[in-house]
């Protein structure tokens, strides 16, 4: 897909402090892109300064190939969702989603038509009246929605849009906000600090950390083949050990941990015998049994506790060396604390994350 | 309950000493003697009529609604302007500045007074209405700076962002959005600016020439030449000018956030 909007070696202090750090990212037109991160991270600056909130201290970003650093928010032609929603309280619904038709100077016939489609959009047609106060917050985010769209911006920004929101309606409205986008085609950046909204919702997500991009990639890339510790950790929940790799052979490699025990592990591209590594593997890929099983990779080890949690189980194991957490079938066989079990995983389970 | 009873008393006592001037003054109003004193012979309209026709009340009334508009005006505009610019963060000094805006309401009026007089006796504008208006106005801004202050602060930063990504440039976010959100609050500090301009007397002493007397300034003139009762009418339509103005604005307020 053709690049459309483009971030060259973006740099941004705040005082003396770097909150984006020589940055590069680059989004297609019609992708959905969600830049996830913990709080400070940078990802909110980021559509801050795509926006026109704020400037970057030095680079550039392009937009349909031309740079808009000196482009004022007013003339950027994109439309921003907050997470307080930010809607003018003296306004009514409707006049609200009016607002950014009024000012592109659209006939009053055409405007009033535009809206009334908007809302049908969101499903709040009977509410154009009201104010935004007397609307529940789902009602009101969607009314931002409406008025984020109605003048079909080239790029949408959401700034944790659904963070006010409790979980079932967030849930509904990130289906809702991804049916919008395929059924429309927009651009949307998308910012959030929840992994599961942003693995739910995006073409791509970028992964950010202290003002840079950890890894950017779909989310079955990012969630299977995280490339850092950071990424490995905050995205999903994963089991880290540590290791030397011994030997590689082919596509995999055997990597022994402090204790001794060998594990052998998928490898991809290059990786040298006799460098300290971090093994990854996801909870939900561990199974446990109370004889060896016949996999790769065999643990034995001791359940420590097991909790119930409606979906899935969730056990803790624990022997001398290595804890780790394995996420069960909710049907498969519970196992009382202080049953000797083998955690067993094939070498595609693990995934060798770099230094 | 007898601390029920003793807290109710007290408060009671303590709103007793803030009316009882005016309780004392304002009947006397509508007294038919021609000396400001009790017990009063019979009703009537009487010094109502003589502030209105007389010459120098009448001037005195005009001149207290000539100034006190002026002045409500230019202190609004400054001070809703201040109270903007005051807004920024990224402003250098900007406690130093509040401060200095708000120092009016905390220097000595006589202080200022006399800086005033020989100030606008150098600028030539000393015993002139627009001298009257700007000093006026300077006692008023403090009022406008922190009535508008805090309506901004109640203004979510966040939609005016929206508004500009909207594609309202800055003066059509103003225009839209921050004024219509921060309106009780201009309107509020109008209504204090007018209620301090109307009131002014120390600063009228020293910068006012005998044809822009207001009505404080004639009130307090008259009550040491003659103690007429014209003087408690006066005082009547203080207090009845002031409260419907106040009246006016918490109607406009609660109309306001009715609607929102």
């Amino acid at each position: 897909m053709a690049e459309f909007i483009r971030f060259d070696r973006i740099t941004k202090f705040f005082g003396a402090l770097c909150v984006v750090e020589n940055l590069d990212l680059s989004i297609a037109k019609g992708e959905f892109v969600s830049l996830l991160g913990p709080s400070g991270s940078g990802k909110t600056t980021l559509l801050m300064m795509l926006a026109g909130f704020e400037s970057p201290t030095s680079g550039a970003i392009l937009v349909d190939g031309s740079a808009v650093n000196d482009v004022p928010t007013h003339r950027r032609d994109m439309g921003v969702v907050f997470q307080s929603y930010a809607l003018f309280p003296h306004m009514t619904v409707g006049e609200n989603i009016a607002f950014p038709l009024q000012m592109r100077g659209v006939a009053r016939a055409d405007t009033a038509e535009r809206v009334r489609r908007a809302l049908d959009m969101v499903q709040l047609s009977a509410l154009a009246d009201r104010r935004p106060s007397q609307l529940s917050g789902g009602q009101q985010q969607r009314v931002a929605l409406a008025r984020a769209l109605v003048f079909e911006p080239r790029v949408v920004l959401m700034d944790e849009p659904l963070g006010a929101l409790d979980k079932q309606l967030r849930e509904q409205m990130q289906l809702d906000i991804r049916d919008l986008h395929r059924r429309l085609g927009l651009t949307i950046v998308f910012v959030t600090h929840d992994q599961s909204e942003a693995l739910t919702m995006s073409d791509r997500v970028a992964v950010f950390n202290k003002g840079r991009i950890e890894q950017i990639g779909t989310p079955r890339q990012v969630y299977d083949e995280p490339g850092t510790r950071f990424v490995a950790e905050f995205i999903g929940e994963t089991n880290l050990v540590e290791g030397v790799v011994e030997a590689v052979e082919g596509q995999e490699a055997t990597v022994r941990l402090a204790s001794g025990l060998r594990i052998v592990s998928a490898v991809t591209g290059d990786l040298a015998p006799g460098g300290p590594v971090h093994l990854s593997i996801r909870p939900e890929r561990i199974q446990l049994a109370e004889t060896p099983a016949e996999q790769r990779n065999c643990l034995e080890t001791e359940v420590a506790d097991s909790v119930y949690q409606g979906d899935h189980l969730r056990v803790q194991l624990q022997n001398a060396v290595h804890p780790l957490v394995a996420k069960l079938d909710r049907r498969s066989r519970e196992f009382p604390p202080g049953t000797k079990v083998y955690a067993a995983f094939s070498s595609g389970d693990c995934r060798i994350i770099r230094p | 309950m007898v601390l029920r009873l003793s807290k109710l008393v007290f408060a009671l006592l303590a709103i007793l000493f803030l009316v009882v001037p005016l309780i004392a003054i304002l009947p006397l109003a509508f007294t038919s003697s021609v000396i400001l004193t009790y017990p009063m012979p019979s009703w009537s309209m009487r010094w109502f009529t003589e502030l209105f026709t007389a010459d120098a009340w009448r001037r005195a009334i005009i001149n207290s609604l000539i100034i006190g508009s002026g002045a409500t005006i230019l202190a609004t505009v400054l001070g809703t302007a201040a109270a903007l610019g005051l807004r920024n963060r990224l402003l250098r000094f900007r406690g130093f500045f509040r401060t200095m805006f708000l120092l009016p309401m905390v220097v000595p009026a006589v202080v200022l007074g006399v800086g005033m007089q020989v100030l606008l006796a150098r600028v030539g504008l000393i015993n002139s209405y627009a001298g009257v208006i700007v000093a006026h106005t300077v006692v008023a801004v403090p009022f406008v700076v922190v009535s508008v202050s805090g309506a901004l602060a109640g203004i979510d930063r966040r939609v005016e962002l929206a508004a500009q990504s909207l594609g309202a440039p800055p003066v059509t976010v103003f225009r839209r959005v921050t004024l219509p959100l921060a309106l009780p609050g201009v309107l509020s500090g109008a209504v204090l600016a007018f209620a301090t301009s109307l009131d002014e007397v120390v600063l009228t002493l020293f910068v006012a020439g005998p044809n822009q007397r207001t009505l404080a300034r004639q009130m307090f003139s008259s009550i040491r030449e003659n103690i007429s009762p014209a003087i408690a009418a006066a005082a009547f339509l203080f207090i009845t000018v002031t409260l419907l103005a106040g009246f006016a604005v918490i109607l406009f307020r609660s109309v306001l956030a009715r609607r929102r």
